[in-house]
């Protein structure tokens, strides 16, 4: 899923200085499950900010909504009857859930309540941790189901490097090396051959290096 | 020759190789490079300069090895693919030999948060693995890596840097082979304090025979104290100093535990030197350059030879 | 209706004081004896966060607290009641109600000039 953490509510209400009439919109995937942006931290988020500006003297009106998905047009529209009687929304949905109603509502100032984090797993309640970059050519077929580009704080392809310590990157303790856990499983998996082997520069392009992506399958078109 | 590098040449004659390492200032004052290099000079087959080390911003190491090689020592570039993508890299490989530095040393390169600039963006295009097949590919094909002919190839003695006691210990060997493999002609190891273990490492690279395929430097550095034993085990990833190391040196008087240092230093060179696929030694006198002369020449390796 | 601590969500405890509330005080069964096994630590963990939110927003802190209680202690209960209650008489009103107060007046002040 796409994480997630709450921006400071002192960040937020700077960003809502300018507005006394907002939405403050939710979204119902992936910052549901990383408990970020979902309904119900709409409505923890809403009395937040109603009762921190009552009590700087000033009251704010919030419609609280929680949509489908913010990332799928035909949820989106479902705000347009009513968005334009707000003077900004307010998402705390992922970075694409915030940017798509901004495409979306030209006249209305969007605003991020949450920073976005990653594409990540759900280590227990209150824990997630990174799996994926996207960088569009997985290798993983190759490295024992781990990925070098997002597991190894350097992206190597031929790790570990000498920063390497019983398992631990050099980054930070509680950080596991990337390529002891890809070498570890290759281990158990008998494929110790991958590894003895150069492979090719990474082309990047398919990355975010190549500038923004886009995804056409025209057999779904 | 593949270089025409003086390290090449002494080493392809048999000869105990010397290299040592000079770190570039925090500024740009020339004349520290050149104090530095008055100590290296005449005690060494080459001399590597660092890049940024510890991601700590320094003068650039291409700079460092042009002050050097006025001063008539030979530099040894060392390179890491953590602040420059691949174009950088070419362009400062064909830069670097250019000017006439002839060895080069590839590295990863320390993670940013160690440094000044902790928020620094990381490149990491390329590892080091890759950039040892991408100067051989340069300087053997005379061709990019896009295939494009080269008006002019870099000629480099290509090496790179081994830690003979990070984890996981059983994959340093296939890694060091997997190095050579991809094009390096020469190493040199993480400093080493724990001789059983890097014994053992060794009969293990003599298993695969890769003292015969790449030159072996055995990497060294003098402790200064006791604390700084004790420091460096404690705070540098991969070191591994054994206790009887530390006792050693710990059991003299503070002010004659530097001269203990030296000559534990020399000692262990000299056993280096007896050891079988070691072809010689990399004396990292971390800002203790001036006592070069003494360790090299201590351990009998002076002067230098000089093979035409 | 709240069959269990469990039930209390941040939302809630937050829409109390919104709805002019100075404190809250949020009475479980005690710990282990959760008749829907964690529904008070749960609970408990909910009003830290809210204590937490309260602190960052100057509104609180210390006007809402967790107790836990056996149905059979009534005098405890008057106890723990009248403990909270001099903790909020302490700390006085919440700032929302100060606020609502004021702009009472102001409308009286206001009504009594016209």
């Amino acid at each position: 899923m796409i994480t997630g953490t709450p921006k400071p509510i002192e960040e937020i209400m700077e960003m809502l200085e300018p507005y006394d009439n907002i939405v403050l919109a939710g979204c119902h995937g992936c910052v549901t499950v990383c408990r970020v942006g979902g309904e119900k931290e709409v409505q923890v988020l809403a009395s937040t900010l109603r009762l921190a500006r009552e009590a700087a003297g000033r009251t704010i009106n919030i419609r609280e909504v929680s949509l489908e998905r913010q990332c799928d047009p035909e949820y989106v529209e479902q705000m347009r009857p009513y968005v334009t009687d707000y003077q900004a929304v307010l998402s705390i949905a992922c970075g694409a859930g915030i940017q798509f109603l901004a495409e979306k509502f030209t006249t209305t100032p969007l605003l991020p309540g949450i920073n976005t984090g990653f594409l990540g797993v759900t280590e227990r309640q209150g824990e997630w941790s990174e799996r994926c970059q996207g960088c569009g050519d997985c290798v993983l077929h190759l490295t024992g189901g781990i990925c070098p580009v997002t597991r190894c704080a350097k992206s190597l392809f031929h790790g570990p490097c000498g920063g390497s310590v019983q398992g631990i990157c050099e980054v930070d303790k509680e950080t596991k090396c990337g390529w002891q856990l890809i070498i570890d499983r290759l281990v158990a998996l008998n494929q110790m051959e991958n590894y003895g082997k150069l492979k090719p520069y990474k082309g990047w392009n398919s990355s975010r290096d190549g500038g923004p992506r886009r995804i056409i399958r025209e057999d779904m078109i | 020759m593949k270089s025409g590098s003086n390290l090449e040449k002494v080493l392809a004659a048999g000869h105990f190789s010397v290299t040592a390492e000079c770190g570039p200032p925090r500024g740009a004052d020339p004349d520290i490079v050149r104090k530095k290099a008055a100590f290296v000079k005449g005690n060494v087959d080459a001399c590597n300069v660092t890049d940024n080390q510890t991601s700590v911003v320094r003068m650039s190491s291409l700079a460092g090895c042009l002050l050097i090689k006025e001063e008539g020592i030979e530099p040894l570039i060392q390179m890491v693919v953590r602040d420059r993508n691949r174009i950088a890299l070419q362009s400062d490989l064909l830069g670097a030999s250019a000017m006439g530095v002839r060895n080069l040393l590839c590295l990863s390169g320390d993670h940013q948060k160690f440094g000044d600039d902790p928020q620094a963006k990381n490149v990491f295009d390329i590892d080091s693995m890759q950039l040892i097949h991408l100067a051989k590919t340069m300087r053997d094909d005379g061709v990019f890596p896009s295939g494009d002919k080269l008006q002019g190839a870099p000629m480099f003695y290509i090496g790179c840097a081994v830690n003979p006691f990070a984890d996981p210990f059983e994959i340093r060997v296939p890694r060091l082979k997997l190095k050579m493999e991809a094009g390096a002609d020469f190493v040199q190891t993480q400093c080493i304090y724990n001789m059983e273990k890097f014994k053992k490492y060794m009969e293990l690279a003599k298993r695969e025979g890769l003292p015969e395929k790449i030159k072996i430097l055995a990497g060294v550095t003098p402790l200064k104290s006791a604390g700084m034993a004790k420091f460096m085990r404690k705070m540098v990833a991969g070191m591994d100093i054994p206790d009887a190391v530390v006792n050693r040196i710990a059991a003299e008087p503070k002010e004659k535990q530097a001269d203990k240092g030296i000559e534990m230093c020399i000692e262990q060179i000299q056993e280096l030197k007896e050891m079988e696929g070691i072809a010689g030694v990399h004396v990292m006198a971390i800002e203790w350059e001036e006592k070069l002369a003494e360790i090299v020449g201590g351990a009998g390796l002076l002067p230098r030879p000089v093979v035409e | 209706m709240l069959p269990c601590t469990g039930r209390i969500d941040e939302s809630l405890l937050l829409k109390a004081f919104e709805n002019g509330a100075d404190g809250v005080m949020v009475i479980g069964c005690l710990e282990g004896d959760c008749h829907y096994i964690s529904g008070n630590i749960r609970a408990r963990a909910r009003v830290e966060r809210v204590y937490a939110i309260l602190e960052r927003i100057k509104i609180g802190p210390n006007r809402i607290r967790m107790y836990n209680l056996s149905a059979g202690e009534g005098s405890k209960f008057a106890a723990f009641a009248n403990e909270f209650v001099n903790q909020i008489r302490e700390v006085g009103p919440s700032p929302i109600n100060l606020v609502r107060g004021a702009t009472k007046t102001e409308a009286v002040t206001a009504k009594e000039t016209t």
